[in-house]
C-alpha cells in the first residue's frame, strides 16, 4: 500500500458537500499533479491529505494511521505542505522564515541544533535562494519568495510534500522555474510530490502520475501520457482540443480548438470574414 | 557548552550544551531585554523616592536592602513599594496581553483596550459600584468577572470556522461600542459619591495601592507569564498564517484558545489592580518591536516595555501634578492617543487599513 491515501472520503464545508465517496493513492516517489476544471474538489483534496480539512466520512491514512488522530507534530515530520497564500512576518529575513521550517523537530530545550543549521543551509543551497539569506522577504520578487516558502518546506524534512497551486500569482518565467525545480526536488531527492496545478499542459509536462476531477469525482488517473487524450479533455474540462506531442519534451500538449466564425456574422453586417 | 555567536552563518546564533540541548538566542533582542530590565528597576527606585516625602534613590536602595531608617522604612516598604509593584505588574501583564493579542489578530490594532475586555471589565466593576455599592475587594472580582465574560463574548461572535484577524478586530470594536452604552447607562443610574468612584476606578489610577492588590495580580503572572512564554515558538509560526503553522504541526485553534484566555485573564487581572489603564497593551509590544526589530511577537520585551511604559507615566503625572492629583490613567491615555493617531496614520499609509 502507498504511504498515503484517501479511503472513500467524504469532503465539504459545513452543509455543502463537494466529493463523496472520494477514493486516492497517491504512488510513493511520484511527481502527482491533480487537475481539473475551478471547483471540482481539487483543492479540497489536497486540502484533506494534508489534514485541514477533517472529512466527514471515510479517512485519510498516513502509512497506515489515521491522519486526524496522530500528533500534530508527528504528521508535520512526514508530510509537508505548501499552502496557497502563507503571510511573511514584517522584515523577517530570508534564513530566518526558512529555519521555521525546522519547528516540528524543534522542542522547548531543542532550539536551534547543529543539524537544524546544516538543514536550513541545504534548503537554502538547493532552491537557489542561500545569496538571498540575509534579505527581507519583503523586498524578493514574486518568484523569489515562492522559492523561499519552499525552502521553509523542504527544511522540515518530510518525504511527502504537498503544493496548493504553487505557480499562481506567479509571471510565466517564475511558472516555469519554480516547476523546474519541483521537478528538480523529485528526482534528485527522491521525495514524494503532490500538487495541485491549474495549467493542464504544464501538469502534462512535469506530472509523473496525473489525476483528473471533474464534480468532486476522479475521471482519470495515470501517466499523463496516457491520461491527457482530446476526449478526456473535453469530458473534464468541457474543451475541444487536439493533442500533439511537447517539441521540448513529448509530453502531451493541449491545443485548444480554435474558434469557429459565426457564418450569419458577414452577412448581416455586410463584410467578409477575411477582412 | 559552545556559544555560536558567528553572524554570517544565517541564524546560527545559538547556545549549545551537551546532551542536545540548544537555545536560540537573540543578540538584539537579548540586549533590549536587560536594558529594559536596568530602566525599570532605575525607574522602580526613582519612583518609590518620588512623593510628597522625597527620598534619594541610594536611601530607597539601602532602605529596600533592609538597611532604612524606620521612617524611610514605613514610608517605602509599607506605602511606595506595592503601589509600584502594582505598576510593574499591571504594565507587563498589559504589555504581554497587548503582544498576544496583536499576534492572534496579526493586526497592531488586535489590543486589549480597542478589542473590549477593558470595557468589559468596567461593566462588572461599575456594577458592582453602582448596584450593589460593593468594597474594594467586590469590584476587583467584578472586574474580574466583566472582562472574562467580554473576552468569551468576543471569542464567540467571532468564532467561525476558527479566528480570523480582521474579524476579531471588528468585532472587538463592536462589542466595546455596545459596552461603553452598559457603562454609560450605568453612570446615569449611579448616585453622587457612587459616581465619583466610578469614574476614579474608569480612568485607571495607582493611588493607594497596597499589598493585598500586589499578591493576586503577582500570583496570576507568576502562573500566566511561563504559559503565554511557553507557547511563544507556536505563536511565531501562526503568525505565517493558520495553514502553515498547521503544516508545521501546530495545533492552531488549541495553542490560540490558551493564549487568548491567558491574555484576557492578564489583562481583567491588571484591570482588577488598577483600572481599565489605556494605550500601554496598544503601544507596549508595538515599541519593544521597533527596538528588537525582530519579528515575532516580542512577548517578554512587550512586558518589559509595558513595565517601563507605565512606570514612567506615573513618574509623570505625579512630578507634573504632585502625588495622587492626576490618575496614571490620563496619562497613559494622553500618550497613548497620540500613538494611536500615528499609528493609523503609519498603517494607512502602509495600506493596510
Amino acid at each position: 500500500m502507498q504511504r498515503l491515501t484517501a479511503q472513500n472520503v467524504t469532503l465539504g464545508y459545513e452543509q455543502r458537500v463537494i466529493a463523496e465517496n472520494l477514493s486516492v493513492e497517491i504512488p510513493d516517489h511520484s511527481f502527482t499533479v491533480i487537475v481539473g476544471p475551478n471547483a471540482c474538489g481539487k483543492s479540497t483534496l489536497l486540502r484533506a491529505l494534508s489534514r485541514m480539512l477533517k472529512p466527514s466520512a471515510g479517512q485519510v491514512l498516513l502509512d497506515g494511521h489515521a491522519i486526524g488522530s496522530m500528533p500534530a507534530k508527528k504528521v508535520a515530520k512526514t508530510l509537508g505542505l505548501l499552502p496557497q497564500s502563507s503571510i511573511a512576518p514584517d522584515g523577517i529575513t530570508v534564513a530566518d522564515l526558512v529555519s521555521r521550517g525546522r519547528y516540528p523537530h524543534q522542542g522547548l530545550l531543542r532550539q536551534w541544533s547543529a543539524e537544524d543549521e546544516r538543514i536550513v543551509l541545504e534548503s537554502m543551497a538547493s532552491t537557489g535562494v542561500a545569496e538571498l539569506a540575509d534579505r527581507s522577504v519583503d523586498e524578493l520578487s514574486g518568484g523569489q519568495r515562492q522559492r523561499v516558502w519552499i525552502a521553509m518546506a523542504l527544511a522540515q524534512q518530510t518525504p511527502l510534500l504537498l503544493l496548493d497551486e504553487p505557480t499562481t500569482y506567479l509571471d510565466i518565467q517564475h511558472q516555469i522555474d519554480v516547476l523546474d525545480l519541483c521537478a528538480e526536488l523529485h528526482e534528485e531527492q527522491g521525495r514524494t510530490l503532490v500538487a495541485v496545478l491549474h495549467d493542464l499542459n504544464h501538469a502534462a509536462r512535469y506530472a509523473t502520475h496525473l489525476i483528473a476531477m471533474r464534480g468532486g469525482e476522479v475521471v482519470a488517473e495515470g501517466p499523463p501520457a496516457e491520461v491527457v487524450t482530446a476526449e478526456l479533455v473535453e469530458k473534464v474540462f468541457g474543451l475541444r482540443c487536439q493533442i500533439i506531442d511537447d517539441p521540448e519534451t513529448g509530453t502531451p500538449l493541449v491545443i485548444p480548438a480554435a474558434r469557429k466564425p459565426k457564418p450569419s456574422a458577414g452577412l448581416l453586417t455586410g463584410t467578409t470574414a477575411g477582412s | 557548552m559552545t556559544v555560536d555567536l558567528r553572524a554570517d552563518k544565517p541564524g546560527s546564533r545559538a547556545l549549545r550544551g551537551p546532551g542536545g540541548l540548544s537555545l536560540r538566542m537573540e543578540p538584539r533582542a537579548l540586549a533590549v531585554g536587560l536594558l529594559l530590565t536596568a530602566a525599570a528597576l532605575a525607574m522602580a527606585v526613582v519612583l518609590i523616592g518620588t512623593g510628597d516625602f522625597e527620598i534619594a534613590p541610594w536611601d530607597v536602595v539601602q532602605t529596600l536592602l533592609g538597611n532604612g531608617s524606620p521612617a524611610n522604612d514605613f514610608i517605602v516598604n509599607d506605602l511606595r513599594l506595592p503601589r509600584v509593584l502594582v505598576a510593574v505588574l499591571v504594565g507587563a501583564a498589559l504589555g504581554m496581553a497587548g503582544a498576544v493579542f496583536q499576534s492572534v489578530s496579526r493586526n497592531p490594532l488586535g489590543s486589549p483596550d480597542l478589542l473590549g475586555f477593558s470595557y468589559g471589565s468596567a461593566v462588572g466593576a461599575l456594577t458592582v459600584i453602582v448596584l450593589f455599592k460593593g468594597g474594594a475587594t467586590a469590584v476587583a472580582a467584578g472586574a474580574l468577572v466583566g472582562g472574562l465574560l467580554a473576552g468569551a463574548l468576543v471569542y464567540l461572535l467571532s468564532y467561525r470556522r476558527g479566528i480570523h484577524g480582521y474579524r476579531l478586530v471588528l468585532v472587538g470594536i463592536g462589542t466595546s461600542a455596545m459596552l461603553v452604552a452598559v457603562i454609560n447607562y450605568l453612570l446615569t443610574k449611579a448616585q453622587l459619591v457612587e459616581a465619583t468612584r466610578a469614574m476614579v476606578w474608569l480612568t485607571g489610577s495607582l493611588a493607594g495601592r497596597d499589598w493585598s492588590q500586589v499578591w493576586p495580580l503577582l500570583a496570576t503572572c507568576a502562573v500566566l507569564f511561563p504559559l503565554v512564554l511557553g507557547q511563544g515558538r507556536a505563536l511565531r509560526m501562526m503568525e505565517m498564517g493558520d495553514d502553515a503553522a498547521y503544516a508545521l504541526g501546530v495545533r492552531v485553534e488549541r495553542t490560540r484558545m490558551l493564549l487568548m484566555l491567558a491574555a484576557v485573564l492578564l489583562t481583567t487581572a491588571a484591570a482588577a489592580a488598577a483600572g481599565p489603564i489605556s494605550f500601554v497593551a496598544l503601544a507596549a509590544p508595538q515599541l519593544a518591536r521597533r527596538l528588537t526589530r525582530s519579528p515575532g511577537s516580542n512577548l517578554l520585551t512587550g512586558a518589559l516595555m509595558g513595565s517601563v511604559l507605565l512606570l514612567v507615566s506615573d513618574w509623570a503625572s505625579q512630578r507634573a501634578f504632585g502625588a495622587d492629583q492626576l490618575p496614571v490613567g490620563v496619562v497613559t491615555g494622553l500618550v497613548g492617543g497620540v500613538y494611536l493617531l500615528w499609528l493609523l496614520v503609519t498603517e494607512r499609509k502602509a495600506g493596510r487599513i
